[in-house]
């Protein structure tokens, strides 16, 4: 089922994101994500995210399809040329997957293969723009497809407390000139600032999912802080974190923070995405404490 | 070794917006350059009262060279509205970083070659790629400047400026918007869906073989 179409039916799209396994069994996520989102609008599947070595987002998009859960295939342009990256979107239409998230991915050597040729042969705009020829019948090369072209919800990511905001709402212009659909952005911790970042995003008139990262402790906060793009967790989260440090093991500050930043937030977007990062069961409570 | 190319007479005549100052590099041997169709061109753009000066030299990869050179006709290059470059991308980028308030343009595509390559500063990187993207990007190559040689605009990993994968790296892709801004060019930025063309070396082979 295409994101697309929940959003315009006024459904607010909430998501989460799946990791593959670094190995080839995938009963593991199929359970979990049964028992947790199954409830969701669609789950995200990630492409060997932050560079490291995994087992294939299509592959674990069409388990979880089987199981009845509505994938979003992620597809970065680290690993794949323009023609790998054209036959694996036919490949997923082919499983009927018919959402995908494009993004251009982190290069090479942040992961655990620092050794790999990084490709980006395209990146995620001209990605999206690739989709969009597809969807016309043709490949980029200008050849006819043969029989129905594919449709997709094309998705793309946009960073919103970027230190770089200026040049990032640049790039999701271009995002939307070349056939984004919907947006989830980079994890939201100061919501002021996001705020106004959507204020000035209004304009392009796409529908956007707030992104959310539960914290676990007041060294993952901090640590965020100094290494991870885009990503700004205010001082006093951190002291509340620090505050009860039993209660922030338990996973309860960092869910109760997410609620109040999804609380704060709801009015300005049509949706929220998750990303768990291994506290799935989480979910559940945080679904509630946010009152979605 | 590498070769320039004149860009098309349309590509070129997209350019130029009112007067310009034109600069040739003669360069280095490792340099195919193409003198004759270059100077056709420009005598047809001097008749039509479009160019304020012309300054044909070598080396202006060569920082301090290039300095004493552009300051040598300063007061023709202050008289044009932007400057024309028929160099390799090295050229143009060294051109462009020097005069940071001026509209700085490249008037060639550099092609590589197999063999010697020209002196290359550290500062300004060229890898040939064929398709020059300097015109679109303020004069600072995103192909050596970006990590991930992107050509539609910034990842999201930068962060304070620096590029993801070296912290040390000023991010290519913020040196760009903010030199557009400078420029009052951000329009650029909503050009067509760009793609690299990868097969641009064996269409130059073709033609000169
Ligand atoms: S875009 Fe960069 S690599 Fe390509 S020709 Fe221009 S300066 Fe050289
Ligand atoms: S951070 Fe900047 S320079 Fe580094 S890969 Fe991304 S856009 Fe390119």
């Amino acid at each position: 089922m295409k994101v697309t179409e929940l959003f315009r039916k006024g459904e607010f799209v909430v998501t989460a994101e799946v990791g593959p396994p670094k190995g080839c069994h995938l009963e593991g996520v199929v359970e979990e994500a049964k028992e947790y989102l199954s409830g969701l609008s669609a789950v995200n599947v990630t492409d060997c995210q932050s560079s490291v070595m995994r087992v294939g987002s299509l592959a674990t998009c069409k388990v979880l399809k089987d199981a009845g859960l509505n994938p979003i295939y992620q597809l970065t342009c680290r690993d794949r040329n323009r023609i790998a990256l054209q036959s694996d979107l036919l490949s997923a239409a082919a499983f009927g997957i018919d959402n995908v998230l494009c993004l251009t991915g982190d290069h090479t050597k942040l992961g655990d293969t620092p050794q790999a040729k990084p490709v980006f042969d395209l990146d995620s705009v001209s990605l999206l723009s690739t989709i969009k020829t597809l969807e016309s019948g043709y490949d980029i090369a200008g050849n006819e497809l043969v029989g129905d072209p594919p449709t997709f919800a094309k998705g793309a990511v946009v960073s919103p407390c970027s230190d770089s905001v200026d040049a990032q709402l640049s790039k999701m212009e271009r995002k939307v000139m070349a056939g984004a659909e919907f947006f989830q952005t980079q994890a939201v911790y100061d919501t002021e600032r996001f705020i106004s970042f959507m204020e000035k995003a209004k304009q392009f008139d796409r529908p956007v999912q707030l992104g959310i990262v539960l914290l676990k402790s007041a060294g993952m906060a901090s640590y965020m802080n100094k290494s991870v793009a885009g990503i700004h967790v205010p001082p006093d989260m951190i002291a509340e974190l620090k505050a009860d440090k039993e209660k922030t093991k338990a996973g309860i500050t960092g869910v109760e923070i997410a609620a109040r930043i999804i609380r704060e937030c709801k009015p300005y977007v049509q949706g929220v995405h998750i990303m768990a990062m291994g506290w799935e069961s989480k979910i559940p409570m945080l679904m509630e404490l946010a009152g979605l | 070794m590498l070769i320039t190319q004149l860009k098309n007479r349309e590509a070129i005549d997209a350019l130029i917006s009112g007067t310009c100052f034109i600069v040739n590099c003669h360069g280095c041997g490792e340099v195919s350059f193409p003198a004759a169709e270059a100077q056709a061109l420009q005598a047809e753009l001097a008749s039509q009262g479009k160019v304020t000066g012309i300054l044909t030299t070598d080396y202006i990869c060569s920082p301090e060279n290039m300095k004493v050179n552009l300051e040598s006709r300063r007061s023709e290059i202050d008289e044009a509205d932007m400057v024309l470059v028929f160099s390799c991308g090295v050229g143009v980028q060294t051109v462009a970083g020097y005069l940071e308030d001026k509209k700085v343009c490249a008037g060639c595509d550099t092609y590589r070659l197999p063999g010697f390559q020209g002196v290359t500063p550290l500062e300004y990187d060229c890898e040939q790629c064929g398709e020059c993207f300097l015109n679109l990007t303020g004069g600072i190559c995103p192909i050596t400047a970006c990590s991930k040689s992107l050509v539609n605009g910034q990842c999201g990993g930068a962060k304070n400026g620096k590029c993801e994968v070296d912290p040390e790296m000023d991010c290519g892709w913020e040196r760009i918007y903010r030199r557009l801004e400078q420029l009052g060019r951000l329009d650029l930025l909503k050009r067509p869906v760009q793609l690299h063309n990868y097969a641009t070396d064996d269409e130059v082979y073709k033609q000169n073989n």
